[in-house]
């Protein structure tokens, strides 16, 4: 989550730039420190020592009024050129995801490449990305800080950014607008991939649920389409087609669960489905008061769906 | 005293419990303020021990979700409307009619008035906890989070009814402090020679009157919004939940000047009187404090860097937010000016306002790099804000408030409080906090968001925590300490001098405590420190007159009653418009009795 850990161009832009404010404000700081220690030291109360009635000195009040105004010229022409470069439009050939943000979780869409997903975010390296960002309820926020910087993520006003990832890897993220009760549990994750990966992850998001073989299996399939999982979920491929919570067509394969509050185990999916609400606080997925034999048939399922 | 029909009986009492309900007098005011205050500052310290014992390690148990998010949201409110507000408001009270040499505010009465509209409304917001729980959308209360239909409980109700009130009673106070100071004036106190907490009193008058306005329309909307289904903030009926933050942070930012000018004011009495030299650029530091309020309105924006403004809106409010740190380095640059060359009395006050200094800067460097907007895109919203905050509303306004309860604490009670004890509640507080809040800075480069109640082992916050939470018990034993101070300097006998400390402002030239009339000859003013000049040009005071035929406002009950009756309106919002409409009635009453109560 480091945010002087850059992994992307933008990221890198906004490091260099932390990096001279950052001596420039330490070079301040130590500054007025060391003046008022000094000074503090130097005429502390001695016997026999008096006071030296100034009331000001014209010339030193310009001076520093003009330092102060040079130190900030030096931060701002880098700021507004770096706000500049990360603000306007993502270069060419971006790939094209768009964003929402749910209480409390994330859907990642791919509307060039068909797919829908949830929490875990795949994105090729060296390729730039535009994300779009939307919410439907109330206000969240999109932050991968070793990628991207924050930008909000406002009902009934797209926002958008843009970064390219610039090497492979696995990069946490967390919701950076409260948000209500579970705001501190809605995170994701951020899958840089090799190319080949990438188009590899992409062919397998596209195709409808693999069918259960095993009877454990099949018998969570039937729990779920007559139950009250199918009136939020979609899994492609069956019945279930409703899209209030996060698809769940290829769940198995992701490597966390509850918008990347629990790694994806048997026994996490157990745990979130005895009872969301324990796991999340205020989820709105609520406890189904599921039986053991159900729950264990259901966890079998969700975890075949790779 | 003549009665008028329709009217209470006169108040009679001097003392007692009745003489505190219908004083007028600015000290017991100033009194009342303080000491609700410290308490409800207290309260707020409670609710940041819990916040920081549930953070002490990861995946904390002590508390909740819902119930850390209305502690969160509680904090800030608790700390800024119901501690350093009416710790502000507190010395308001006191120095600006002492410091300025008149006998009362303005309007006697209307400062009353404010004092019970305040705790109305503190008390109806810390009642929010057992009636259905506290508001719970953080104290900013970004729309749409706080519709109807996300936060259905009566806490954003009790938000929007106990602002409202604490607003009322924070613009008449500005009103009140504003006509004071313009008018009431000693002979010869021009305005270039109005003490430096005088002008910072002004300045924030100015910026509430200014700024409460647009808090209150957006909270009059935000209540339509809720109880009568109007659309100002709800996207889904085309209305803009953006609408709401430009309105909060238009009041909100030049809130934060109204929390730290206060504590800039006291200090620069406080530095010359004990390097015994005038303040270094006394003319540079009045214009520096009137220029950050006007570049306060200016600014709002950059809280809302991440919502999406655009290059240009951004570019515009970095500029104007990386301006302000012009006069703000002034003061800075001036107050070590004032030490430079003195000879310096390291008492208790003075470790306090040194210490502003240093704790400023820090939050003054760092606001910087938050003006760098792609800087602030990875620090918005992480704990870098919680510390950059605390650094600016703890080590400058809370510091300076102390500085100012150690150097008045002789003027107002006769009392000296104990150096000794002073100099560990001063110790605890400064490693407590720069404990507590220094390594937030750490932890939010680390990436750790703010207002989460949780946080996973593997991500490199534990240490850090572990160590803010400890810093949070030391400021806790700090107050402790002052607390005992305070105890153990209210039972001694007063002792003070008029003038303990070599002063060189007017409240220093009348006894501790101050007679109610304030001054037995309203003093002559002959230069910007009236007493140092009176020391040394001989100029002595004249003798009283042997029988003083002074005319002082009387006790009323009407600012108590008219509270009441405000107080009654905003529960009727609450509960049933038949209490707001008994309200209504008392308020009429009161009103009508006020205008007719005899004035001597």
């Amino acid at each position: 989550m480091s945010t002087i850990d850059p992994k992307s161009d933008n990221t890198r832009r906004v490091q260099d730039l932390y990096v001279l404010v950052f001596w420039a404000a330490t070079i301040v700081f130590v500054g007025v420190m060391a003046a008022a220690l000094i000074f503090s030291f130097m005429y502390r109360e001695r016997p026999g020592r008096t006071a030296q009635q100034i009331h000001g000195n014209t010339r030193l009040e310009i001076v520093w009024t003009l330092i102060p105004v040079v130190i900030l010229a030096v931060i701002a022409v880098p700021t507004f050129d770096t706000v500049i470069k990360t603000t306007g439009d993502a270069p060419e050939g971006a790939l094209e995801v768009i964003a929402t943000g749910h209480q409390w979780w994330f859907e990642f869409e791919y509307p060039e490449l068909g797919v829908t997903t949830a929490n875990e975010m795949h994105v090729p390296v060296g390729r730039a990305v535009n994300v779009k960002l939307r919410s439907v309820d109330v206000i969240h926020s999109f932050w991968v800080p070793q990628l991207t910087g924050k930008t909000d993520m406002v009902p009934g006003h797209d926002n958008r950014l843009w970064f390219t990832p610039e090497v492979e890897g696995e990069f946490r993220a967390q919701c950076a607008e409260f948000c209500g009760t579970s705001h501190a549990n809605m995170r994701f994750r951020v899958f840089v991939r090799s190319q080949g990966d990438f188009e590899a992850w992409v062919a397998n998001q596209k195709k409808d649920r693999v069918a259960p073989t095993a009877d454990l299996a099949k018998q969570g399939e039937q729990v779920f389409l007559t139950g009250a999982c199918v009136g939020c979920h979609v899994v492609r491929g069956t019945a279930a087609a409703a899209r209030v919570g996060p698809e769940l067509t290829h769940v198995g394969e992701r490597t966390t669960i509850a918008s990347a509050l629990l790694d994806n185990t048997p026994e996490n999916m157990a745990r979130w489905l005895r009872n969301p609400p324990a796991a999340k606080p205020g989820s709105k997925m609520p406890n189904l008061n599921l039986t053991e034999d159900q729950i264990q048939k259901l966890v079998a399922y969700l975890e075949s769906l790779k | 005293m003549a009665t008028t029909a329709g009217t209470l009986p006169a108040v009679g009492a001097h003392s007692g419990l009745w003489s505190w309900l219908t004083t007028v007098d600015h000290k017991r005011i100033g009194a009342l303020y303080g000491v609700s205050a410290m308490a409800f500052f207290i309260m707020g310290g409670i609710e940041a021990i819990l916040i920081r014992t549930q953070l002490a390690v990861p995946n904390g148990t002590v508390l909740e979700a819902d119930r850390f998010n209305q502690l969160f949201t509680m904090h800030a409110l608790t700390m800024i409307f119901l501690g350093v507000m009416p710790l502000g408001a507190a010395f308001f009270n006191w120095f600006v009619p002492l410091q300025i040499g008149a006998r009362d505010v303005a309007f006697p009465r209307l400062n009353a008035l404010s004092y019970w509209v305040f705790i109305g409304g503190g008390l109806l917001f810390v009642s929010s906890f057992i009636f259905g729980g506290a508001p719970n959308a953080g104290w900013f209360a970004y729309a749409p989070l706080t519709s109807e239909r996300m936060s259905p409980g009566s806490g954003m109700d009790f938000y929007v009814v106990g602002l409202l009130m604490l607003g009322l009673s924070s613009l008449i106070a500005a009103l009140n402090f504003a006509v004071t100071i313009i008018n009431m004036r000693a002979p010869g106190m021009t305005m270039m020679r109005l003490p430096v907490f005088i002008w910072m009193t002004l300045v924030v008058a100015f910026l509430l009157i200014l700024s409460l306005p647009v808090l209150t329309v957006a909270l009059i909307q935000l209540l339509f919004d809720r109880s009568f289904t109007t659309h100002f903030f709800s996207p889904e009926e085309g209305g803009n939940p953006i609408l709401w933050q430009h309105l909060f942070w238009v009041f909100g930012h030049p809130e934060v000047y109204i929390l730290i000018l206060p504590s800039f004011g006291i200090i620069s009495e406080v530095l010359p009187v004990f390097s015994r030299k005038p303040l270094f650029g006394y003319a540079a530091v009045v214009f520096a404090g009137v220029s950050i309020a006007v570049l306060g309105f200016a600014v709002w924006s950059h809280h809302m860097f991440t919502t999406g403004l655009g290059t240009v809106p951004q570019i515009v409010f970095s500029a104007s937010t990386m301006a302000i740190a012009v006069p703000t380095g002034v003061k800075i640059f001036n107050w070590l000016g004032t030490l430079y060359g003195g000879n310096i009395r390291f008492t208790t006050a003075m470790y306090f306002a040194v210490s502003v200094i240093v704790l400023f800067t820090i939050g003054g460097v760092t606001g910087v790099m938050h003006a760098t907007v792609p800087v602030d895109t990875q620090q918005q919203d992480t704990y870098f804000i919680v510390a950059h905050l605390h650094y600016v509303l703890f080590g400058g306004s809370i510091m300076g408030i102390f500085s100012g309860v150690y150097y008045w604490f002789p003027k107002m009670t006769g009392r000296f409080l104990h150096e000794g004890l002073g100099k560990l509640h001063f110790w605890l507080f400064f490693i407590g906090m720069n404990l507590t809040f220094f390594p937030m800075h750490f932890l939010g480069v680390g990436g750790m968001p703010r207002r989460i109640y949780t946080y996973d082992a593997d991500l490199g916050f534990d240490t850090w925590n572990m160590v803010a939470t400890i810093g949070a018990y030391i400021i806790a034993v700090g107050m402790l300490a002052f607390l005992w101070n305070f105890v153990r300097t209210m039972r001694q006998a007063p002792s003070a001098p008029n003038d303990p400390w070599g002063g060189a402002t007017l409240e220093w030239a009348t006894s501790s405590p101050p007679p109610e009339h304030d001054f037995d000859v309203v003093p002559e003013v002959h230069d910007r420190d009236p007493l140092w000049y009176n020391r040394d040009h001989g100029v002595t005071t004249p003798a009283a007159p042997a029988h003083l035929h002074i005319h002082m406002p009387p006790p009323s009950y009407y600012p108590l009653v008219l509270g009441g009756a405000l107080l009654l309106m905003g529960i009727g919002v609450l509960s049933h418009l038949a209490v707001t409409a008994l309200g209504v009635v008392i308020a009429i009453y009161a009103v009508w009795a006020w205008t007719l109560e005899p004035t001597d």
